[in-house]
């Protein structure tokens, strides 16, 4: 590794998507950087709390409908008209979380406890919490908090440190 | 190939200071790496070290879903074994690769 002189020491992501790979992209690189001794934090917003609501958490889907890197099982494009097929969508998030789950990369809800136990911390954004009608018991116990925005940029704060939206 | 000499031995390191050859490795050298890391090794940081061993000599992925799983200890235990950077520092200290793996 290169010798670098302004190493990252904290980030704090911001997750506003709902779909497993937008909640996933943002919990592997929390966790990645707690596993690199940083400081972490991850803002859940909009569609991106699903993956904090407990009852919603590990039953995340993929969207199959515009999304024109979606592929096949043997690498052909998937036409768009196949994702309207009832069950396509159940059925390629199944896929995703099986092929995830052979790289143990485990469900969201054991990814946050293994971001927690690292010391990271998750917080849920207040104006979508509002939108959407949560409450702080309808979330995961390890949100610490539900913040405004200008909260989120006071803990984001700090030498060394970045905000990342995934 | 850059080489380091631990408890009196000479062993073959890559340039990040891991072991390019896990079968050189003892535990009066993994204390003194230890001692670098600034870690204290107790019983269970061996236990845990021969374990990422075992799993490094399998061919298996290292990590930190691995690590909880593992029943010795669960992950924030981990994280207070080896404290900074938990998977990297106890690879080290074990005598293996760096691990790959992003989880």
């Amino acid at each position: 590794m290169s010798e670098n002189n302004h190493p990252v020491k904290k980030v704090s992501i911001i997750c506003a998507k709902g779909t497993i790979e937008d909640v996933y992209a943002s919990l592997v690189m929390g966790n990645g950087a707690v596993m690199e001794g940083m400081e972490a934090n991850l803002f859940f917003t909009f569609f991106g709390l699903e993956a904090v609501i407990k009852k919603r958490m590990d039953k995340l889907h993929t969207g199959v409908i515009g999304n024109p890197a979606m592929r096949l099982p043997g690498g052909m494009r998937m036409p768009t008209w196949l994702g309207i097929i009832p069950g396509m969508e159940a059925m390629v998030s199944s896929m995703m979380k099986k092929e995830m789950d052979k790289l143990d990369v485990p469900p969201v809800s054991e990814f946050i406890e293994l971001f927690v136990a690292g010391g990271g911390s998750l917080y849920a954004c207040k104006l979508a919490a509002d939108m959407f009608k949560l409450k702080k018991e309808d979330l995961s116990e390890h949100v610490k908090d539900i913040i405004t925005v200008g909260e989120f940029y006071e803990l984001a704060g700090g030498e060394g440190s970045q905000i990342i939206f995934t | 190939m850059a080489q380091k000499t631990y408890a009196g031995v000479t062993i073959d390191v890559n340039d990040e200071g891991y072991f390019t050859d896990p079968s050189q490795w003892t535990k009066e050298i993994a204390a003194e790496i230890a001692k670098e890391e600034g870690v204290e090794l107790t019983d269970k940081h061996f236990e845990m070290l021969e374990y990422l061993r075992n799993k490094q000599a399998a061919g298996e992925q290292l990590t930190i879903r691995g690590i909880n799983k593992s029943g010795i200890v669960d992950v924030k235990t981990f994280y207070q074994m080896f404290p900074g950077a938990p998977l990297k520092k106890s690879t080290k200290i074990a005598g293996i690769p760096k691990p790959t793996s992003c989880v």
